[in-house]
C-alpha cells in the first residue's frame, strides 16, 4: 500500500508538470490550430534562465526563498518573451498559408532554439540547485511525499485555478475564446486578434516556464534536451485530454503522469513510454478527439 | 456618412467587386439587392477590412478606412450582423452580448444597453445563461442583431437577416430594424436577396450584378422598375 501511494505521489508529481506544460499547447491549438513544436523547448529556456539567475544570485551572497521568487520571476518574464518572439517571427507570417507550413515552422524553430541552448550551454547535464524550499511539516510524510512535491502539485493547481478564472471571468479571457470559436467575427467585433494571440503565447509560455523551474529544482539536473522529451509527453497529454481544452490538459497530464509512474513501477521503467504512447494509440481509437474533446463535424 | 469609390476586391485572382461605388447618408436605411454570388457580402466584407480592397476608397465620415486593420473600423462606429448570424456557439446569451460591447468601457451604460437589448427581444433575457449554440435561428438573428447594437455603432450593416428565417421572425426582425433607425437614429446597409422585403423597409436601394452595381434609385421606383421586378420581385 505504502508503495502504491508513493507512485501515485509520483504520478501526481509528475503529470502535474506535464499538465503545466500541456495548459500551453492547448490554448494555442484553440486559437490557432497550430501545435507548437517549439513550446517544450520555451520550458527549458525557462529552466536555463532560472538556473543562471539563480547561480548569480547565489555568488552575489543571496540564498533562501528570495533565490526562488526572484529566478522564477526572471525565467518567466524571459520565457514569455521567446514565447511572443517565436509567434511573431515564426508563425504569424505563415497565418494565411496552409497548415502545414506553420507546423514545419514550428518543428524549425525547435531545433533552432535546442541547438542555440546547445552551443550556448554544452551538451552536459548541468547541476539545478533545489530551490524549492523544504516544509517542515511534510516530514511526516517524507516516505510518500517530499516537499518539493506538495509545491509541485500546489502550484499547479493554483496556476490553473488562476487559469480557468482568467479565461472566463475577464474580458481578455472572453476574447480569448470568442476568437477561438470564430476568429473572422471577433474580429468584426473590434477584438484585436493579434493581440489575442501575442497573449496566448505569452501565457503559455509563462506556465511552462513554471513548470521547467519547478522540475528541474526537483530533479537537480538540466540540459538542452529536456524541452524535447517533456515537449513530447505534453503534447500527448493535451491530445490524450482532448486538444483544446482546458480541463482536459489537466486531466491528460495527471492520466500520463500516472501510467508512466505505475508503469515505472509495477513493470519496469523501460516501459514507462511503451505504456505512455500505448494508451494515447488507445485513446485515439476509441475516442479520437480525446477525453474531454468535443469531436466536430466538418462543415462544407 | 459612407461611401464607396470605384472599389476593387480580389479574392486571389478573382475579382469579385469590380468597381463598386455607393453613397449611404446620416439616418438612411440603404439596401443592397442581387443574386446570389453577386458579391454583396463581400461587399460588406471590404467595409470592414476583412477582406481589404485592392484599390478604390472607402470613406467613413470623411476619413479613408480601406487597409485599416478591421478592429480599428469597428471602433469608428461600424458594426455588423453577419450571413449566418456567427454566434460564439460556447459563448452564453450574456457572453456574446459582452462581447458586443468590447471597446466599451462604460460598465453602467453596457448594463443599460444589455437592458434595452433585452426589452427588445425578452426572449433573449429568459435564455441570458443559456450557451449561444443552443438557441433556434430566429433566437440567435435576435442576439445577432443585439450583439451588434451592444456596440453603439453609427452604421449598421445587416447581411442577410431574413436568410433561413420563419416569416414570423423575419416580420419581427424587419420592424426592430426600422425601428432602431427611427428611435436611435442609426444608419443602416442593408443587404438581402429578399428584394421585396428589403424594398419596403428602405429609403433607396442598390441593385448589385457579378460585381458591379447595375442600378439605382429611390426603393419605391426600384420596386415599380421593370426589370427589378422580374429579375428579383419574381412579378
Amino acid at each position: 500500500m505504502d508503495y502504491f501511494l508513493e507512485l501515485l505521489i509520483g504520478g501526481l508529481t509528475r503529470g502535474s508538470i506535464y499538465a503545466l506544460i500541456a495548459l500551453g499547447y492547448t490554448m494555442v491549438y484553440g486559437i490557432i490550430e497550430l501545435i507548437n513544436f517549439a513550446h517544450g523547448e520555451i520550458y527549458m529556456i525557462g529552466a536555463f534562465t532560472a538556473l543562471i539567475i539563480a547561480s548569480v544570485l547565489t555568488m552575489a551572497g543571496m540564498s533562501g526563498l528570495s533565490v526562488l521568487i526572484l529566478a522564477s520571476v526572471v525565467a518567466v518574464i524571459y520565457a514569455s518573451a521567446y514565447g511572443f518572439t517565436v509567434e511573431k517571427i515564426a508563425y504569424k507570417p505563415l497565418r494565411q498559408a496552409q497548415r502545414l507550413s506553420p507546423l514545419i515552422s514550428a518543428i524549425g524553430m525547435s531545433i533552432f532554439l535546442q541547438n542555440y541552448v546547445l552551443i550556448a550551454q554544452t551538451s552536459d547535464f548541468l547541476p539545478f540547485p533545489s530551490l524549492l524550499p523544504e516544509l517542515p511539516f511534510m516530514d511526516a510524510y517524507a516516505q510518500f511525499m517530499g516537499s518539493s512535491e506538495l509545491i509541485i502539485v500546489a502550484t499547479t493547481a493554483v496556476m490553473t485555478i488562476i487559469l480557468t478564472l482568467f479565461i472566463k471571468f475577464t474580458k481578455m479571457g472572453k476574447a480569448m475564446r470568442a476568437t477561438a470559436q470564430d476568429r473572422n467575427m471577433a474580429m468584426l467585433l473590434g477584438v484585436n486578434v493579434n493581440r489575442v494571440i501575442s497573449n496566448t503565447f505569452i501565457i503559455g509560455s509563462a506556465l511552462a516556464a513554471v513548470g521547467g523551474i519547478l522540475i528541474a529544482s526537483h530533479i537537480g539536473r538540466i540540459n538542452f534536451y529536456i524541452g524535447f522529451i517533456a515537449g513530447i509527453k505534453a503534447f500527448t497529454a493535451a491530445v490524450l485530454g482532448g486538444i483544446g481544452s482546458i480541463p482536459g490538459a489537466v486531466l491528460g497530464g495527471l492520466i500520463l503522469g500516472w501510467t508512466e509512474s505505475f508503469a515505472t513501477g509495477y513493470v519496469s521503467s523501460d516501459y514507462e513510454d511503451v505504456f505512455a504512447f500505448a494508451l494515447l494509440v488507445l485513446i485515439l481509437i476509441f475516442r479520437p478527439a480525446g477525453l474531454l474533446g468535443k469531436s466536430t463535424v466538418q462543415k462544407v | 456618412m459612407l461611401e464607396l469609390d470605384d472599389v476593387k476586391t480580389f479574392y486571389g485572382s478573382i475579382m469579385a467587386l469590380k468597381g463598386v461605388s455607393l453613397k449611404i447618408g446620416e439616418g438612411e436605411i440603404i439596401t443592397l439587392i442581387g443574386a446570389n454570388g453577386a458579391g454583396k457580402s463581400t461587399a460588406l466584407m471590404s467595409i470592414c477590412g476583412i477582406v481589404p480592397p485592392r484599390s478604390g476608397k472607402i470613406l467613413f465620415r470623411g476619413r479613408d478606412i480601406s487597409g485599416r486593420d478591421p478592429h480599428g473600423i469597428v471602433s469608428l462606429g461600424i458594426s455588423q450582423v453577419p450571413e449566418g448570424r456567427r454566434i460564439f456557439p460556447q459563448l452564453t446569451v450574456m457572453e456574446n452580448l459582452d462581447m458586443g460591447a468590447f471597446l466599451r468601457n462604460d460598465k453602467g451604460e453596457i448594463k443599460k444597453d444589455m437592458e434595452h437589448c433585452f426589452e427588445l427581444f425578452p426572449i433573449l433575457a429568459q435564455r441570458r445563461h443559456q450557451p449561444g449554440g443552443t438557441l433556434s435561428g430566429g433566437e440567435q438573428q435576435m442576439l445577432a442583431i443585439s450583439r451588434a447594437l451592444m456596440a453603439r455603432p453609427r452604421l449598421l450593416l445587416l447581411d442577410e437577416p431574413s436568410l433561413g428565417l420563419a416569416p414570423i421572425f423575419v416580420r419581427l426582425i424587419f420592424k426592430i430594424i426600422e425601428k432602431i433607425n427611427r428611435e436611435d437614429g442609426t444608419t443602416i446597409f442593408l443587404v438581402e436577396q429578399n428584394a421585396h422585403l428589403a424594398l419596403q423597409v428602405a429609403h433607396r436601394g442598390y441593385v448589385m450584378e457579378n460585381g458591379r452595381i447595375v442600378l439605382e434609385g429611390s426603393a419605391q421606383s426600384l420596386l415599380n422598375n421593370e426589370d427589378v421586378k422580374r429579375a428579383y420581385l419574381g412579378i
